[in-house]
This record gives structure tokens, C-alpha cells and sequence, in this order.
């Protein structure tokens, strides 16, 4: 067993002036050059080409247990094997599978999750066992912590969803096994997550596997006879099938509903992001936005959507993480489409399960840089969150400002495509400030960022001239990013720059792939 | 969460509060001593970020206040400097140290002064023992911000209140909002005087009023500290009546003196005070309702409402608002800033009345520009007190945003 964390690892300055890696895990990286200044070549990655004659005419893919399917699988050391997040930190599968892996004895896995999530704080005994290697995907909480302290023994890897499925497309990453939970299938390996006890909305985070990996497992608490109807997943890429009890937490899941924001603040942000969408002219017929399911986003749309229906606008679609506000949108007639990443709430969940205009999507259509176009770029305006911003507009949505992992990336780099990116946050929080001069941890490039909007104003970034020429004479409080800058630091004094180490613990990868900074380990 | 009251012993004490669930607020534990210097323990949930200026922070604190030797426990949970200053303070007093003396904030440049009959719609709560609302009270523009230390402040979290309001005046902008404290009821009211007049709040609540010599107890305490501190400002008053008995001396309290400029009703005390029940119609409070805008508007001074207590009900809000400004009264209180847009719909002159105010102002201008001494409108002969009334209507709409220049 290699223990890959280099000790001394060579590092590069990539365009954007941050050290990273040029070899992570032991592949060589290609430093961020530059937005859209990257270019691939190559063909896509592919998995082996399968034969009926291996497969059961019967259709009947069935195995007994997990562990039996991983054996199947030819699971062995060094192997990678991934899982997918929809259903959130209700999931019950991915361990499952990790501790099915331990049981057959296999070590030194590199663990794919499409996002990882507290309740898989399990996964750290398996890396202390050998089983793990190391996990490329979100870490937050104990799982980053474990990550940001040095104790991984191979490097970190965060990943967009779309930079994901990137990854597996182009080969960056070979996906040995996915295992696939889901909500509803067929023996023959048909899945969807609309339906059944923990059904959990859109499966497109396992899309990409499902359709590269070698081995294909789908395991499920709700089997159809076939046909499993509707398939978001097809049974033509599943190798196995696995009946389990309960594949998650119904609970924790979906929330029953998804809540506002209480706090006056917020709400004022949230309300400031809608007057802007409104005064610059981006709320008109036929327009688009992306919100996510946080409290300031869903205030956002409950106010959006009354100013909407003031001025008789009405959207051509939106994107979700869908949640009761947006199926509220589609059902008053506010928009013609949902198309919907992951869904939040159970009303979401409904709505996906009955409702031909909302439309499940995956990280291959909305989000993959290496494609031919994807929809987020098609987006008018998305209201994304962030832990820091910078005076150069460059943002931050992995790390706390002492440098530990606080989120993953998930679709926030791919949102930036948006016609209209808006970060909407609190100007500070427990007295740190969100504007800083440097970000801890670049995740986006300032030159993709083009509102910031606090309680206490709105910067645009001056990049964005015809933001600002639109809004001349507004009312609203437009105010150079410096300036609020300042205000916070007078309130709250400047921060001390907690000091990072200098041993890489984990990678943040840009849309295409390059590297576009380096998680440092933290004391 | 852990609160903290006076303790026992005279020598150790604590202040503040602290736990998850408490923001922007710290708990700090006092031990006074003989010798060996001051001793700081610190923990905080911004410690990389502010760790070491809290503790200069501390040290700076405990020289102002006299403090050679203590030992000194800190959770802090993201205070801002005037927070932390003022629960040292207070920590320290408590251990019965350091009296008499104070550590004060940087001053925060005075607003200008406040005029007496500026437009007061609606007045945003703040509680005096939760620090986390002030910074960004007045980003949710009321025309004016209670930092309160009565109802709101438990019994024994007074002493602590008091100083950080005292701190929060000097410290805090409060934009264009006017800052108002409401006091407790006499004679403890007249400590919490003490303690903030020295700040030049622009005007003070004063509690259960029933008799104009409270009035002028509170006026004359607070002449002496402006004297003391060489402030020349006004300092207004706002008496409440929250009893039978305070209503039957309406008039007498609203002239009781000339800093006196608005009255204002508290209905929860005053219903009690009856023994009938508080109704969203509020027929049972019409009389002292009325009495009070009466009252007012025969002393020349502003009428103001009580407060709406269902922050779900914004309907509900707006309907007492709409037949609040019917009645006569000039604004109402906020206990959540959600509230403060509709009561400033609510208490905004319609279309139709600000119409017929232009015109009047209109004929008035003219008459004046011609020197005549009468104003007409068409055939009809307008009389002074319909201008007077035109004029404010005018200025107090521009003011509002409903006229547009």
C-alpha cells in the first residue's frame, strides 16, 4: 500500500496567480488557464462492450445481497466506486457498499461520490481500515475536517456535478462500480426516483456512471415488475439488481416542506435580488432563473414571483432544485417548464411524479462543460450563495476562511455560465466578513461573477457595464464592492488572516477539469 | 443558552450570554483579586479571525475600568466591539468593581438633531438585552428605533441593558432613523437616565405615565445630565399611557413640558388595567383612543399609536393601520421590521388627498406671490387652518416618497 500524499508535491501557478498541483493522486494536471482557454482532445471515455449472451434473457438481473453483486462486480483492491447524493443525508446505500467492500476484504478504494453528506461520517473508519483510499467528491463536516487535517492518505478531488460528469466522459476518471440507489426499479435494472417510500425526485447525479461505469449495481426498496415506469435510469447499462429493506431515511430524504428565511436581513437580500432582476430588465417575458433551496433563494422567488404577476411577466422555464415555491410558479401559470437537477421537497417530489412540465434533467444536459452546449449557460439569471467574495468578485463556496471544508461544489461552478450570476449573501456573519480582499479558496473566477448583493447593497461588477448602464437612476443601493467592504470592516474590524498550511490536502477543479486551486491542510 | 444575573458573591460575578443558539453576544465571568495581575481566558467561534484583538480588547476594557487584578472567562459567540466592552463593563460592576467608572466605544458622529414634529410612522422595537438586531435595525428604514430596557429586558438584566444601550447609542448608526429609548417606569427609570442621556438619544419613552409630575421628573433629570455634558440637543419625550387613569390625565401629561412631543398609547397594560379583553377591533380601547389623539392634538403634539402584536398578520396590521391614521394618530410601533412597510402604506396620505393638498398649496403660493391676504380655490375661500393642514400634508408626502418632485 503506496501512501500517495506526496509530502513534497510540485506545484504551478495557474492563471488565475494560485499554486496548485501539477500531479494529484498520481495524474498529471493541466493548471487552470484561463476561462474557456482550455482545450480538450481525445475521444470520450467508454466502458467494455457487454453481450446479451452474459446476461439473463429473462431480464431478471437479481442478486441475493450487495455483497454478492460487488463479488459478482469483481470488486478488487485500488478499484473506484461510486454512489450519487439524491438522496441526501438520508442515504443509506453508499455505506452499505463500503462496508459490503470491507467485508469481502478489498483495500485501497477510491471512494466517487457524486457529494458526500454527514450522515456518511462512517466512511472515515473505512479509511482508517484501508478499505478508502481516499474520496474524490464534496466532503463537509467530519469527512472534510478528516480531509483538511492531512489524515487522507490520497489527495481530494472537488468536483462541479458538471465538472463530474466531465470527468468520467473524458476518462479523467474510470469508474469501476456504481452503485445506484434508487427509489423504484425493475429486475431488469430500470430505476427512477419519483415514486416508491424514499423517492427522492430526479436521479440524474448516477447518469453519467450508470452509462460509463464498467460495472453497474442498482439497488432498490421498491421493485416493479417490469417495466419500471418511467426509467431515468436504463436497465440496459445495469449489471445487477439488489433488494434491500430500506435504501434511506425517507426523513432526511426530502424536507416535507422547505422553509423561508425568518430573518429580516435575509429577507431583505432577498427581496434586493429581485428588485434588481426587475429594475435591469432581466424579469420580462419568456426569461429564465436558477434559485437553490436555501432561505434567502426561496424568499427570492416568493418575491420575484409577486413582481411577476404585478407586471404580468411570465418565465419559459426554470431550473430547480425544485421546491414547493417553484412548483407553485408552474402551477399559477408563472412559467412553462421546471427542469429540475434535484428536487427538495415533497411537493417538489409530487409535482415531478405527475406533472409532464416538470422535467427531471441531468449533469450532462444542464451542466457538462464538454459537450455540445449545455442549459445552464441558456439561464438569464441564477441566485447563487457563496462563504466569500472577494473585491475582484472571485468567490468562494468550499471552504470556511480558516480554510477547513464547508461545502461541496455542486452545481455552483456550472451556474456561473448564467447570462446573470448573482451571489446573494449576508455581509458578514458572527462578525467575519464576507468581502475580503483575497478569497480563501477560489471556486469561481471573478470574471464570471457579475452581482453581489448584501443587506447592506448591491455590487455589480464593473466588468459588467450594461448591468450598470441598465440601472442608472434606480433606486435601489448600487454601491462599489469596496464600499461595503469597508462599512462591514468599520462594524466589525478587519479580520486576521487565520494562516494555511503549506501541504496540499485537496484539489478544486475548474468546469473543464484544470486545476483551479489547492485546499491547504489546516492545524 | 446560559443567562447570567447578579451572583452573590461581591467579588465574582458574570454577564451576557453565550451557547449555541445565542449570536452576536458573549458571556463574560468576573473573579476580582488581591494581586497577580489580570488573567484572560478566551474562547470564541471567531478566535482565528479576532482572537487577538478581543483579548487587546479586554485588556484595553479592564484598564479603563480600574482593573489591575481579575480573572477574566470569556465565550464569546461573534460580538462586536461595543458588545464585548459593554458586557465587561457590566461584569465588572456587578463584581462590584470599577463603579463609577466606564469604558466607552469609539463615537459614531451624531445624527443631526431631531426636529420635534418630524415624521414618526413607525418606531422599531429593539430589545436592550439581544445586541444581535441593532447593526442592522435601521437597513429596514423605520423612522425610528426603540432601544428598549423596559418589557422587553428581564428584571434582573437591567444594570446589563442599560450600559449596552449606552454603548449601542454611541457606537451604532442608526441612519436617518431617530433614536429612541424607553425607559422603566419610575424611580428605576430614572438610573437607565443616568446611564444614556449622556449619549444624546433623541428622544425617551417613558412607561405608564398617569401624572404630568412624572413628566416633569424625567424632564428635569434630564436637563441636568445634558447640563452636566454640555448637551445642547433636544432630548424628546414620549410619555405612554398604558391606564384608566393615565388616559383621564391625557392633556395634563402631554403639556407637562414643552420637550414633551408625542403621546402615545400602551394597550396591553391599559386593557388589563380595565380587566376586558384586548380584540383585534379594539372597540374596547376606542374611548382612550380617542382621548389620546384629543389630548394631543390639543397640546400640539403628535398622537402615536400602540403596537400591532400578530407579526403573521399583515392584513390584520394594515386594517389597524389604515383606521389608526383615520382616527387622527401619526404612527405606530413595530415589534418586527416585516411590519414596517405596510404601517408606512398604511399611515401614507391617499392619491385624493394629496391632490387636494397640492391645490391648496398651490392657491396658497399664489396668493402670497400676489400678497393677497386671502386664499381662494375656485369660488371658494380657503381658511388658515385648511392651509396649515395642506402645507404638512405636502411636506410630510414628499417626505414619504408619495410625491415625487
Amino acid at each position: 500500500m503506496s501512501n500517495t500524499l506526496v509530502e513534497r508535491v510540485e506545484l504551478a501557478h495557474n492563471a488565475v496567480g494560485r499554486a496548485v498541483p501539477t500531479i494529484v493522486n498520481g495524474k498529471p494536471q493541466v493548471p487552470f488557464p484561463g476561462v474557456g482557454k482550455y482545450q480538450p482532445h481525445g475521444r470520450k471515455a467508454a466502458p467494455a462492450i457487454s453481450s446479451n449472451k452474459d446476461y439473463p434473457d429473462t431480464g431478471d438481473k437479481r442478486v441475493v445481497n450487495l455483497e454478492t453483486a460487488l463479488r459478482k462486480c469483481g470488486l478488487r483492491d485500488g478499484m473506484v466506486i461510486s454512489n450519487h447524493h439524491h438522496l441526501r443525508d438520508g442515504d443509506k446505500v453508499a455505506l452499505m457498499a463500503l462496508e459490503a467492500a470491507a467485508r469481502i476484504g478489498v483495500k485501497d478504494l477510491m471512494w466517487f461520490p457524486s457529494a458526500s453528506f454527514p450522515s456518511q461520517e462512517g466512511a472515515i473508519a473505512l479509511m482508517e481500515k484501508g478499505v478508502i483510499h481516499h474520496i474524490e467528491g464534496s466532503m463537509n463536516g467530519p469527512l472534510g475536517d478528516y480531509c483538511t487535517q492531512g489524515k487522507m492518505r490520497g489527495m481530494g478531488v472537488l468536483r462541479s456535478h458538471g465538472g463530474r460528469y466531465q470527468a468520467i466522459q473524458d476518462g479523467e476518471v474510470h469508474v469501476d462500480i456504481a452503485v445506484i440507489a434508487a427509489p423504484t426499479a425493475d429486475s431488469f435494472g430500470n430505476a427512477d426516483g419519483s415514486h416508491g417510500k424514499s423517492a427522492c425526485g430526479s436521479l440524474g447525479f448516477a447518469l453519467a456512471d450508470s452509462t460509463y461505469a464498467d460495472r453497474v449495481i442498482v439497488v432498490t426498496d421498491n421493485l416493479a415488475p417490469f417495466p419500471c415506469v418511467p426509467w431515468q435510469i436504463q436497465g440496459n447499462n445495469v449489471d445487477f439488481v439488489v433488494e434491500v429493506e430500506s435504501i434511506g431515511d425517507p426523513a432526511k430524504i426530502v424536507s416535507g416542506t422547505t422553509q423561508i428565511t425568518r430573518s429580516p436581513d435575509r429577507l431583505r437580500i432577498a427581496e434586493l435580488v429581485a428588485k434588481f432582476l426587475r429594475a435591469a430588465g432581466i424579469m420580462k417575458n419568456g426569461f429564465s432563473f436558477q434559485a437553490g433551496a436555501g432561505g434567502i433563494a426561496l424568499a427570492f422567488v416568493e418575491y420575484l414571483k409577486q413582481m411577476m404577476k404585478e407586471d404580468g411577466v411570465k418565465a419559459r422555464f426554470v431550473r430547480g432544485g425544485s421546491t414547493k415555491f417553484l412548483v407553485e410558479l408552474l402551477q399559477e401559470g408563472l412559467t412553462d417548464y421546471i427542469l429540475d437537477g434535484q428536487t427538495f421537497d415533497l411537493d417538489g417530489v409530487k409535482s415531478l411524479a405527475s406533472d409532464p412540465r416538470h422535467v427531471a434533467t441531468s449533469p450532462f444536459t444542464s451542466y457538462n462543460y464538454h459537450g455540445k452546449g449545455n442549459f445552464a449557460s441558456l439561464i438569464d439569471a441564477v441566485v447563487l450563495g457563496a462563504t466569500e467574495v472577494d473585491v475582484n468578485f472571485n468567490a468562494n463556496v468550499v471552504t470556511h476562511s480558516d480554510g477547513r471544508l464547508l461545502h461541496g461544489i455542486g452545481g455552483w461552478q456550472n451556474c456561473l455560465f448564467a447570462g446573470c450570476t448573482i451571489l446573494a449573501l449576508p455581509s458578514f456573519r458572527d462578525r467575519i466578513p464576507v468581502i475580503v480582499d483575497e478569497v480563501t479558496t477560489m471556486t469561481g473566477p471573478g470574471e464570471m461573477v457579475d452581482v453581489v448583493v448584501t443587506e447592506r447593497g448591491i455590487a455589480i461588477n464593473p466588468r459588467r457595464t450594461d448591468l450598470l448602464h441598465n440601472l442608472i437612476g434606480s433606486k435601489l443601493p448600487i454601491r462599489p464592492i469596496q464600499d461595503i467592504k469597508a462599512e462591514v470592516e468599520k462594524l466589525c474590524g478587519k479580520p486576521a488572516r487565520p494562516k494555511l498550511g503549506d501541504r496540499p490536502c485537496a484539489v478544486v477543479k475548474w468546469v473543464d477539469g484544470t486545476v483551479l486551486d489547492t485546499v491547504w491542510q489546516v492545524s | 443558552m446560559s443567562s447570567a444575573v447578579e451572583t452573590t458573591s461581591p467579588h465574582s460575578a458574570e454577564a451576557g450570554h453565550w451557547g449555541k443558539e445565542v449570536r452576536s453576544d458573549l458571556h463574560v465571568a468576573f473573579e476580582a483579586r488581591d494581586s497577580g495581575g489580570v488573567e484572560i481566558s478566551l474562547e470564541s467561534r471567531v478566535a482565528p479571525y479576532y482572537g487577538s484583538a478581543i483579548m487587546e480588547q479586554t485588556r484595553e476594557v479592564l484598564a479603563e475600568l480600574g482593573v489591575k487584578h481579575a480573572r477574566v472567562v470569556i465565550h464569546d459567540e461573534g460580538a462586536l466591539p461595543f458588545i464585548i466592552a459593554a458586557r465587561i463593563e457590566a461584569a465588572a460592576r456587578r463584581a462590584g468593581i470599577a463603579l463609577g467608572k466606564r469604558s466607552l466605544p469609539e463615537q459614531h458622529p451624531l445624527p443631526p438633531p431631531s426636529p420635534k414634529d418630524r415624521m414618526r410612522r413607525s418606531r422599531l422595537y429593539l430589545p436592550g438585552s439581544e445586541p444581535k438586531y441593532y447593526v442592522n435595525a435601521s437597513l429596514h428604514a423605520p423612522d425610528a428605533v426603540i432601544l428598549d430596557l423596559e418589557d422587553s429586558v428581564h428584571r434582573g438584566e437591567k444594570d446589563a441593558a442599560r450600559i449596552l444601550v449606552r454603548n449601542t447609542l454611541r457606537a451604532v448608526e442608526f441612519g436617518s432613523c431617530e433614536r429612541m429609548v424607553r425607559i422603566n417606569q419610575l424611580p428605576l427609570g430614572l438610573e437607565d437616565l443616568a446611564e444614556v442621556v449622556g449619549e444624546s438619544p433623541d428622544l425617551i419613552l417613558i412607561p405608564k405615565v398617569e401624572q404630568p409630575e412624572q413628566v416633569r421628573e424625567v424632564d428635569r433629570m434630564i436637563g441636568e445630565i445634558k447640563a452636566r455634558h454640555g448637551i445642547i440637543r433636544p432630548i424628546w419625550i414620549m410619555p405612554i399611557l398604558e391606564s384608566a387613569l393615565g388616559i383621564e390625565n391625557a392633556f395634563a401629561v402631554a403639556t407637562a413640558s414643552e420637550n414633551v412631543a408625542a403621546l402615545t398609547i400602551g394597550l396591553e397594560d391599559y386593557t388589563a388595567d380595565l380587566g376586558v379583553v384586548k380584540t383585534v377591533e379594539g372597540r374596547e380601547s376606542q374611548y382612550a383612543r380617542s382621548r389620546v389623539v384629543n389630548a394631543a392634538h390639543a397640546a400640539g403634539v403628535q398622537a402615536i399609536d400602540s403596537v400591532y402584536g400578530d407579526i403573521g398578520d399583515l392584513d390584520g396590521l394594515r386594517r389597524w393601520g389604515e383606521a389608526s391614521r383615520a382616527a387622527g394618530f401619526e404612527g405606530m410601533g413595530c415589534v418586527h421590521p416585516g411590519q414596517i412597510r405596510v404601517i408606512h402604506e398604511a399611515f401614507q396620505p391617499t392619491a385624493v388627498e394629496i391632490e387636494k393638498a397640492r391645490k391648496v398649496v398651490a392657491a396658497f403660493e399664489e396668493a402670497q406671490n400676489k400678497g393677497f391676504a386671502v386664499v381662494s380655490l375656485g369660488s371658494k375661500m380657503i381658511d388658515p387652518p385648511v392651509v396649515q393642514r395642506a402645507l404638512k400634508l405636502v411636506e410630510r408626502a414628499k417626505a414619504m416618497g408619495a410625491i415625487r418632485e
